[in-house]
């Protein structure tokens, strides 16, 4: 019967909004995008580093993180085939703070440890950077956010979701459902801001395979392999909801880490800056509110590449339900 | 009861605010150590935030006494400058001062500090110092105007526990009247109980619980050994000795062998 699809408004376009319109347009929802600022960019997940690392993630965050995240990386596959690269995480540290991969190892799981031997197997170019030990999280992935962001908007649009950058509060009351999924942008007051900075750096001198994670004692980062001989550099945590430009400290620190990870990320270009401020919750982990018809999806956090999906099947999943119970007792009522 | 520039404390846990997997379990372990004083660093947190400077609030909504800090300051202007900052944010005159001298082992500079908490407390801040164990330093700290002392007991971070006892012994020695706080180098609960032991009036904790696996469980596990480590020293400790002392007398006991 045409017309009887449910018809959703999703409000925002970063990872959140985007992984939740096509897991209701998937199930046959009719779906609009409203995304006002009608590109990528002003998403978090925009500069977000596109690791699906739940196991390394546990090292600061709670169970959850694995419990929602481990099947991410499917997820991702199944809807963009060939997004997803499976290689696995390398954790290492200098000589100087071997010890803290200790800590790192006694927080986490679902790794081996290994030796210079094995971490010059995996990544031939990082013995220069002579790291006697490492943790190597095989079942870890990751992907390119900008591209998957990229492709899963068209293959929306593809699908038939509608891509609106500015709408009338009439036209937006005219749906059934509102997913809120504005990140920061959202007035909850439960919101706050961690501030992310981010580099991508270029070198031809340089080929990594997965993403390397440097342990120091004060400022964890990550080097994550892009396409075209680029590197993503990141990222910072402050407590602060301002999205201004990256500060010389920060990219100092930054910097520091890719020289430490490779002595030729001296001369690598640096190609961009980038901020992003990361939704959070209290707890840091993310929530799905259902308010009314509307349902908001927020406070992805760190984790959005790696949550966003289980958050759209569970967002996705009220609304039919609910759809359904509601159709049930229509017809009850109708044919009684 | 502990009193600290005329303020009256009842916990001798003082805790940091930095590092934890997230705001809520810092304020669970906030709430299961029972302490009334945490430290907030001004730095970062606070840069350029415009309007909700939601991790803030959510300590202030603990209504505890804030010591701010000084932390990642390199020079003594830049120790006064944060100092002044930290006044108008957090509306206290309280400052832990850092004044760090080595950017990699974050080691104080013990003179750039002297000068800092000499500036200051004639401006009247109320200086807490975070200095080494030594004796001179200590006593040029409280010349220059700090009423309570914050020494290392190992480098921050290290988690390694009391590492020199006798520098340890000797500063508490020497200023019996001055609340002296250990401030870095804590791994364990044990090494907390050790320095209350010797007669310390408070620890100062932020990676051991914040690093911990559960760190509200490691929280309340400190808060039981300072207490513990206190009560041992009020109570006066037994000193060791060399050879073995019988607890019961053995002269007229019968012998069978």
């Amino acid at each position: 019967m045409p017309g009887n699809e449910v018809n959703i408004l999703v409000k925002g376009a970063g990872v959140a909004g985007l992984t939740v319109a096509y897991e209701l347009r998937a199930r046959g929802a009719e779906v609009t995008i409203l995304d006002p600022f009608g590109g990528e960019n002003s998403a978090a997940s925009w500069y977000a580093g596109g690791m699906l690392a739940p196991w390394c993630e546990r090292e600061s965050a709670e169970q959850a993180v694995i419990d929602l995240g481990m099947n991410a990386a499917n997820w991702w596959e199944s809807v963009i085939p060939g997004s997803v690269s499976r290689k696995g995480t390398l954790v290492v540290a200098t000589p100087r703070d071997v010890k803290e991969l200790e800590r790192f190892g006694a927080r986490t799981s679902g790794f081996v440890r290994i030796g210079e031997e094995a971490i010059s197997l995996l990544e031939p170019d990082l013995g220069e950077a002579a790291f006697r030990k490492g943790l190597f999280f095989e079942s870890e992935a990751h992907l390119a956010p900008r591209q998957v962001l990229t492709e899963l908007k068209a293959k929306l649009v593809g699908l038939g979701a509608r891509c609106e950058t500015e709408m009338s509060a009439a036209e937006i009351s005219s749906f059934e459902w509102v997913v809120d999924c504005t990140g920061i942008a959202s007035p909850d007051i439960d919101l706050r801001g961690v501030r992310g900075e981010m580099l991508i750096l270029r070198s031809k001198d340089i080929s990594l395979s997965r993403p390397i994670r440097l342990i120091h004692p004060r400022f964890p980062l990550y080097i994550v392999p892009r396409p075209d001989h680029t590197f993503m550099v990141g990222a910072t945590m402050i407590e602060s909801d301002a999205n201004g430009p990256v500060t010389a400290r920060s990219m100092m620190e930054l910097l520091n880490a890719a020289y430490t990870v490779h002595p030729a990320f001296g001369e690598a270009e640096i190609i961009e800056t980038g901020t992003g401020v990361r939704p959070a919750y209290p707890n840091n982990l993310p929530r799905v509110v259902k308010t009314g018809n509307c349902i908001s999806i927020n406070g992805l956090y760190r984790h959005g590449f790696l949550l966003a999906p289980a958050m759209a099947k569970q967002a996705a999943d009220m609304i039919l339900k609910e759809r359904s119970i509601r159709h049930e007792t229509h017809r009850e009522r109708t044919s009684a | 009861m502990l009193k600290l520039y005329g303020a009256e404390i009842s916990s001798r846990l003082l805790l940091g605010t930095a590092q934890y997997p997230s705001p809520a379990i810092l304020i669970d372990a906030i709430k299961a150590s029972g302490t009334e004083i945490i430290t907030v660093s001004l730095r970062r947190e606070m840069a350029g935030t415009k309007s909700g400077d939601g991790f803030w609030s959510l300590l202030r909504s603990l209504e505890l006494r804030v010591l701010p800090n000084t932390a990642g300051c390199h020079t003594v202007k830049e120790a006064v400058l944060t100092a002044h900052m930290a006044r108008d944010v957090f509306s206290t005159d309280w400052i832990k001062l850092e004044v760090i001298g080595n950017h990699d082992t974050l080691q104080p500079d013990v003179f750039a500090l002297v000068e800092a908490a000499r500036i200051l407390s004639e401006d009247g801040f109320k200086v807490f110092p975070y200095t080494t164990d030594d004796l001179v330093i200590a006593e040029r700290l409280l010349e220059a105007g700090c009423d309570v002392l914050m020494p290392w007991c190992a480098p921050i971070g290290s988690a390694m526990g009391p590492l020199n006892l006798h520098a340890l012994r000797s500063i508490r020695g020497h200023f019996p009247e001055v609340p002296i706080i250990i401030d870095a180098g804590l791994g364990r609960p044990s090494h907390a109980a050790a320095v209350m032991e010797l007669g310390f009036d408070a620890v100062l904790l932020n990676t051991a619980v914040a690093k911990a696996g559960n760190p509200p469980a490691m929280a309340q596990a400190f808060a039981k050994a300072v207490e513990a480590g206190h009560q041992a020293y009020q109570a006066v400790v037994l000193e060791p000795r060399d050879m073995a002392v019988p607890s019961t007398p053995v002269i007229g006991k019968a012998v069978f062998t």
